[in-house]
């Protein structure tokens, strides 16, 4: 081996290594996307109702009370932006409950406090905390507490309606409907209704955080059990085995040794898509693990596409170098041209797709672009490197 | 081991016979296309889906009733496994669909909300208007590729392929009722790019073969070619549909008429770029009364 030829072993190898270097742990490296790990993807709208029209702060507020709830429900790496005028996009990753966090920010959350003739005595516009706990009987209850105003109305509803119920309603629905016994002049209080322990820590979040301004919309709501993304890995996961292995048996049996080098091209491939996505960060979604799996099939197209033109080359009595050489130049331009074409579409996808399907997009580049470098490179380094201790047909 | 590669198959006696398969798949496509029209996923028509696992195996008999006292006539409901159902229904509240879950739990038993999606009718409307963005972009792009790299004929012929590609996917989708979602949009794409794949191959060849045999008629050329890549042809399509075929069986329900999708149309693919495309060329040259001899390549090796 010369010096140059012995430079580019070594640098496939660093890649490679690299590659594995990036990639390890693999379930710290990798980004998993809502649709594996669970978790929602939500796009809600500021609607105008005739008591409260939309304008530009009540959206800033909007999103400053959502930001505030999900900071409170302990969701660890939440996105939460404005799009455009009157659209709010949220991203809830890894939580366990999504129907219930969905819930929680999509709600108004106006707290009434209302008299028998169902007239509104009080709101809970002048909380300043709330807290979910327990009474004497174990039972869910949310404790609150009213600000000096707030405590003097909530004073002013109980003493006008000792001996009657004073129903508390969020959002127009009634949750608990008790019976004043005494005024209450401390600005104290407790809410006891059929709440489970969830529903009243969500309660407490909602009021501690405020009512939203003006009415809230869901778009689009996109929520995936964490029980499901764990399917949707360990079925991808047994796909992309099942489908790698057949491919890898599939070579040898077909084109033998040569079916071996590209086996080896094709485990390259796959170490360094995973490399790519850990090194770019990029998130690998379920379409993502899909277009994994294609680019598989796509890998050893390339050296397919090569090793038919070397045995043409052989054909033609030329040299086993010679038809290496020859192999590789006539197979490139086809190989790259066929490539691009593809990576158009996937850019097509990338650019106008969202979420999941852009992680396809992703993953289909990187393969691509993985598959034509092992096949220009690796396929032709080891080839290289088998020509020098093999004759050609001790290799096909 | 060159099984394929040595038999020769006159690809350009038998065109007809290939244009007549052709015509009648997409014919009945487009028939069902125009009168049935595609089943929209609640992607691109709004609507809300429910999945879910039930504790114990319930029959859809059983989860059609309880679901029969809300008032949602557009409902549709799939069952993946004894316990597994896809529900598909109008766009409804977070409200109803609790009141749907608990009629659920209290009729027949205790379930696991797997996934809910909600899409909303401005959503739809604009998923639709970026999902023919992106088909129109990825169309336009290979279209201006392919003939810069090529002749404008040979590009003329590749694009006829993966419309031919294109439609017997969409054909057998609307004809099956299948849903069509973004991920089905995806494929379709996909099956763009790589349907060129094998044409552009084939159709490498032939530029190659015009101009080192310029004795042979343009048939014989046509034929030599796609003998030559034979054996590639179908071993790459046969790689690329045997993971696809994997994510079929083992890749679970979400993803199994995506690779449904991948599968018609790289089958389609496969068929089009080897009966279809370069007989084109044939029929090209024929409309145009271009006689092969002293045909013009354009790209490196050959500047006019």
């Amino acid at each position: 081996m010369n010096w140059t030829k012995t430079l580019r072993v070594a640098s496939v190898f660093v890649v490679i290594f690299i590659a594995i270097i990036l990639s390890f742990p693999l379930n710290e490296k990798i980004n998993l996307g809502l649709d594996l790990q669970g978790g929602s993807h939500v796009i809600l709208e500021c609607v105008d109702t005739p008591n409260a029209p939309v304008d530009n702060d009540a959206v800033n507020r909007v999103l400053e009370i959502i930001r505030n709830r999900i900071d409170q429900l302990g969701v660890s790496e939440p996105v939460i932006q404005r799009q455009g005028a009157t659209r709010i996009l949220v991203q809830l990753p890894g939580v366990e409950n999504p129907e219930a966090a969905v819930d929680l920010i999509g709600k108004t959350a106006l707290l009434e406090f209302k008299n028998e003739e169902g007239e509104t005595q009080l709101t809970g516009a002048h909380l300043i905390n709330a807290k979910s706990s327990f009474d004497q009987f174990s039972r869910s209850i949310v404790l609150i507490e009213f600000d000096k105003i707030g405590a003097k109305e909530f004073g002013e509803a109980t003493k006008n309606n000792v001996g009657k119920v004073l129903a508390i309603t969020l959002d127009g629905k009634e949750i608990s409907a008790p019976v004043v016994q005494e005024p209450i002049l401390d600005g104290k209080a407790q809410i006891t209704g059929k709440f489970t322990i969830e529903d009243a820590k969500h309660l407490a979040i909602l009021l501690r955080a405020g009512s939203l301004p003006v009415k809230v919309e869901i778009l689009e709501n996109r929520s995936v059990g964490p029980t499901l993304g764990r399917d949707s890995i360990s079925k991808g996961i047994k796909a992309g085995i099942v489908g790698l292995v057949l491919i890898l048996i599939f070579m040898l049996i077909y084109y033998k040794s040569f079916g071996l080098i590209a086996d080896f091209a094709l485990v390259v491939c796959m170490i360094l898509i995973v490399g790519a996505l850990a090194g770019l960060k990029a998130t690998l979604t379920l379409p993502g693990i899909a277009g994994m799996i294609l680019t598989i099939g796509m890998a050893v197209d390339a050296n397919i596409l090569i090793f038919e033109r070397i045995k043409e080359e052989l054909r033609l009595e030329k040299t086993f170098r010679a038809s290496i050489d020859a192999g590789f130049n006539k197979a490139f331009r086809t190989i790259f041209d066929a490539n691009v074409t593809t990576l158009i579409a996937a850019l097509a996808l990338f650019y106008f797709g969202s979420g999941a399907i852009k992680g396809f997009a992703i993953t289909l580049s990187i393969g691509i672009l993985a598959s034509m470098f092992t096949a220009i490179v690796v396929t032709k380094i080891v080839l290289e490197v088998a020509a020098t201790k093999f004759s050609s047909k001790a290799l096909l | 081991m060159d099984l394929i590669g040595k038999k020769k198959f006159d690809f350009i006696k038998n065109r007809r016979i290939a244009y007549i398969i052709s015509a009648v798949i997409i014919l009945i496509g487009l028939i069902s296309i125009i009168f049935q029209g595609f089943n929209l996923g609640i992607d691109f028509a709004g609507g809300t889906l429910i999945q879910i696992r039930f504790d114990k195996s319930v029959s859809i008999t059983e989860v059609r009733n309880a679901l029969s006292e809300f008032d949602l006539s557009q409902s549709t409901i799939q069952n993946l496994s004894e316990n597994e159902f896809v529900i598909r229904t109008e766009k409804i509240d977070s409200e109803q669909r609790k009141e749907i879950l608990s009629a659920f739990r209290e009729n027949l038993t205790d379930l696991a909300i797997l996934r809910v999606e909600t899409v909303g009718p401005v959503i739809g409307e604009n998923l639709k208007k970026l999902a023919l963005y992106a088909l129109l972009f990825a169309f336009i792009g290979i279209i201006l590729y392919i003939t810069m790299r090529f002749e404008f004929k040979f590009s003329i012929v590749s694009i006829l392929a993966l419309s031919h590609d294109c439609l017997i996917v969409l054909g057998i989708f609307s004809l099956l009722q299948k849903e069509i979602t973004i991920s089905i949009v995806a494929a379709v794409l996909t099956i763009v790019g790589y349907s060129l794949n094998n044409t552009i191959v084939i159709l490498d060849r032939l530029r190659e073969n015009i101009k080192f045999k310029t004795r042979e008629p343009f048939e014989n050329l046509i034929n030599i070619s796609i003998n030559q890549s034979l054996s590639r042809t179908i071993n790459t399509a046969l790689t690329t549909i045997i993971p696809i075929l994997a994510l079929y069986f083992f890749g679970g329900n979400i993803l199994s008429d995506f690779a449904l999708a991948l599968f018609i149309g790289m089958v389609a693919g496969t068929y089009s770029s080897i009966f279809i495309a370069s007989p084109l060329l044939l029929e090209w040259n024929k409309i145009f009364k271009i006689h092969q001899k002293g045909i013009r390549i354009i790209g490196k090796k050959g500047k006019k």
